[in-house]
């Protein structure tokens, strides 16, 4: 799937079903991506399109009942995710794969200081003294462009900002040098020029330290200016994916054109009124069987409705799991 | 739907003293805003002394025009959507004048606030939290016509219905309750109740902050829809500056308390003349890799201050890129530049008085 260097990651046909009092919920379908060193990955999806569960999932961060990986491979630098010892995985979370959670004032403790929560970590997973841990940690708060940070470390989460505050979370993520770092949603909390900080920062930070992003959105435009690959997601299924400027350019899936005429922009011509996409999304008490977008399609053609379609390389590193296609206007062939 | 001439409000104990004409000239302003203050207290220490006040919105004043919508930007904390709740009387102004229709409803209370109700109307951000959870769909929407007049029950029926159609709900849906509708829908029926007393001026506070993408423009589009066919005013309030481009006729921007700049809408995203507009509109991303590519970005330093303890001088002084002396002493007045453009900044001038 991708032409440079190997993969850190490399997720293949993941499945994840939740089972629930009123029946199974199947939010993950058959999910493959690979993320390489300094490599930013967009995720796009609306809400219920599995995105977050897709990456809860491969660091097994979802409790089990009511969640279940009922399928696909999670390799991290060749291991098997899937089945690795409770030891291994904390490694790997705490360590090898960081995350950044949308909200940052339900992911910090509020009773302990920022300080405490920093060090805490890097000596249980490097085995820092405490003052080296101390010292690591002015360091990261300083690296993520927190000011005065040595003395910042004696505060609680409540005395920064939401801004600050995700400040703290990444630096935190950073923590251990990951190789891949997860951020879901890190800047939706946040007002426009804080985000346009925060944006910032991860575009300097990748620069400097080279790990993979995977940055999981609703964004369209926020991927537009700092992804390298876009992967849109709809009922637990990645519909597209591509290069960014590829996908933004020639948008094969319906659903990504849909959702790209949905936005209005602060740039460039004005459209009188904006495309809506009728109907929800679907509610999975089953993994899709035919298309899942079918009945909110402007394309759609009685194909769609009995099989789902795979995700068909369709231009250079550019694939849609559709069966209309968009360049001829016409089915697929295939 | 139908517009009702006149829409008289009940005779009130007060109606002399306010006494006022119905139908303001066409260009005159549906609501003008004078002077807007709305200060809270902050109490501290065992015995609650006042210690300070936060100036929640300093000195704001604008005007909407009939049939337009004006876009109320900014950041969370700036004042937007408490100047949207004063306007609605919702809070008791510290100082300034409301003009709906010319008749300053700022100090009004009782009786003569409650006839105004029905002209003015609020849509909430979140349509979980405002709609009440065990009132079914169809009294949610009654609820208004209830409280405001007296309805024989099969008229009224019929108006929950014609509302329930003109919102893009199933009628059918009348007898359900808000958790069996989804988050659009449920914004759907927050509009439907607004709708209900025919008002000529919506406040819409964030109404799609909460809803998904393709979700969002469903509802946006409605709102275009409503305000085309029943000659609707609006004061959209919203962080979404690409939304607000989309649906404003003009644009007021706020930051901590007070208006910076108020611009047609061209005027203002070819074109922002506030240093903090330009950052703003800067600071929002474009569905297009290549105008990112391109784009200069102005990163703004440091947080919003807290609105309790301003910096003295501009309020945005302490972020500003293009600060001088003068912004640290003088607070800018917003001044007309003509052509409906008012800025707040000692480095706009007046161009009439440069000629």
């Amino acid at each position: 799937m991708l032409d440079g260097p190997a993969p850190v990651l490399e997720v293949t046909g993941l499945q994840t079903v939740f089972q629930t009092r009123d029946g199974a919920v199947h939010a993950v379908n058959g999910v493959s991506f690979a993320i390489a060193p300094g490599e930013l990955l967009g995720v796009v999806g609306e809400s219920g399109s599995g995105k977050s569960v897709t990456m809860m999932s491969l660091m097994r961060l979802l409790p089990s009942p009511p969640a279940e990986i009922t399928g696909g491979a999670i390799l991290y630098q060749g291991r098997d995710v899937r089945t690795m010892s409770d030891r291994d995985l904390r490694e790997l979370r705490g360590g090898e794969i960081g995350f950044v959670f949308q909200d940052p004032m339900t992911s910090l403790n509020p009773v302990f200081t920022v300080g405490y929560q920093l060090i805490e970590p890097l000596r249980a997973h490097l085995g820092l003294s405490k003052a080296a841990a101390r010292a690591r940690a002015a360091e990261l708060l300083k690296l993520v462009g927190i000011p005065d940070a040595a003395s910042r470390l004696d505060d609680y989460p409540h005395q920064f900002s939401g801004g600050m505050r995700q400040r703290v979370m990444i630096a935190m993520a950073l923590s251990c040098d990951p190789k891949v770092l997860i951020a879901d949603e890190p800047t939706t909390a946040l007002d426009v020029t804080i985000q346009a900080q925060i944006l910032e920062l991860i575009r300097e930070l990748r620069a400097k330290l080279g790990m993979g992003i995977i940055w999981i959105t609703h964004d369209l435009g926020l991927v537009a200016g700092i992804a390298d690959r876009v992967m849109v997601m709809y009922a637990g299924l990645v519909v597209e994916h591509g290069p960014v400027a590829e996908l933004f350019a020639n948008p094969l899936h319906p659903y990504t054109r849909a959702l790209l005429g949905a936005v209005p922009s602060v740039t460039g011509p004005r459209a009188r009124r904006l495309r809506t996409i009728e109907g929800q999304p679907p509610i999975l008490t089953a993994a899709p069987e035919a298309c899942p977008f079918a009945p909110r399609c402007a394309h759609v053609f009685n194909r769609c409705r009995v099989e789902n379609p795979p995700r068909l390389p369709v231009r250079p590193g550019h694939d849609v799991a559709c069966w209309w296609d968009a360049e001829t206007d016409a089915p697929r062939r295939a | 739907m139908t517009w009702p001439a006149g829409g008289t409000p009940r005779p009130t104990r007060r109606a002399v003293l306010d006494a006022a004409p119905e139908a303001a000239p066409a260009a005159a302003p549906l609501l003008r805003v004078e002077g807007l203050k709305m200060y809270f207290p902050i109490y501290k220490g065992v015995l609650r002394r006042r210690a300070g006040e936060i100036k929640a919105v300093d000195d704001v004043s604008f005007e909407v025009r009939a049939g337009e919508t004006l876009g109320l930007v900014g950041e969370s904390g700036c004042g937007k959507s408490t100047t949207g709740r004063a306007i609605l009387r919702l809070y008791e102004p510290t100082a300034g004048a409301i003009l709906l229709d010319g008749r300053d409803i700022a100090h009004l209370d009782g009786d003569a606030l409650r006839s105004l109700r029905p002209k003015m109307q609020m849509i909430f951000q979140d349509p979980q939290a405002s709609l009440n959870p065990r009132m079914t769909v169809g009294s949610i929407i009654a609820e208004p016509l209830d409280e405001h007049g007296r309805m024989p029950r099969a008229e009224r029926r019929a108006r929950v219905l014609e509302l329930m159609d003109a919102v893009g709900l199933n009628r059918s849906f009348a007898n359900r309750y808000p958790h069996e509708f989804s988050g659009g829908q449920r914004q759907r029926i927050g509009i439907a109740r607004a709708l209900a007393l025919n008002p000529r001026f919506i406040v819409c506070d964030e109404p799609i902050a909460a809803l998904d993408v393709s979700i969002q423009a469903q509802v946006v589009n409605l709102l275009e829809d409503l305000q085309e066919r029943l000659g609707l005013t609006y004061l959209f309030i919203s962080h979404d500056l690409s939304m607000v481009r989309h649906l404003s006729t003009r644009v007021a921007v706020m930051y901590l308390g007070r208006l910076v700049e108020v611009a047609p809408r061209e005027a203002l995203y070819d074109n922002p003349l506030h240093p903090y507009t330009q950052a703003l509109i800067s600071a929002v991303p474009s569905p297009d890799p290549e105008v990112e590519a391109r784009r200069r970005r102005i990163i703004l330093r440091g947080d919003v201050p807290s609105p309790a303890n301003p910096p003295p001088g501009c309020a945005f002084s302490s972020r500003c890129p293009k600060v001088f002396d003068r912004c640290r002493v003088e607070v800018p007045p917003l001044r007309d530049l003509g052509e409906g453009r008012r800025a707040a900044c000692h480095l706009v001038e007046d161009p009439r008085r440069a000629a």
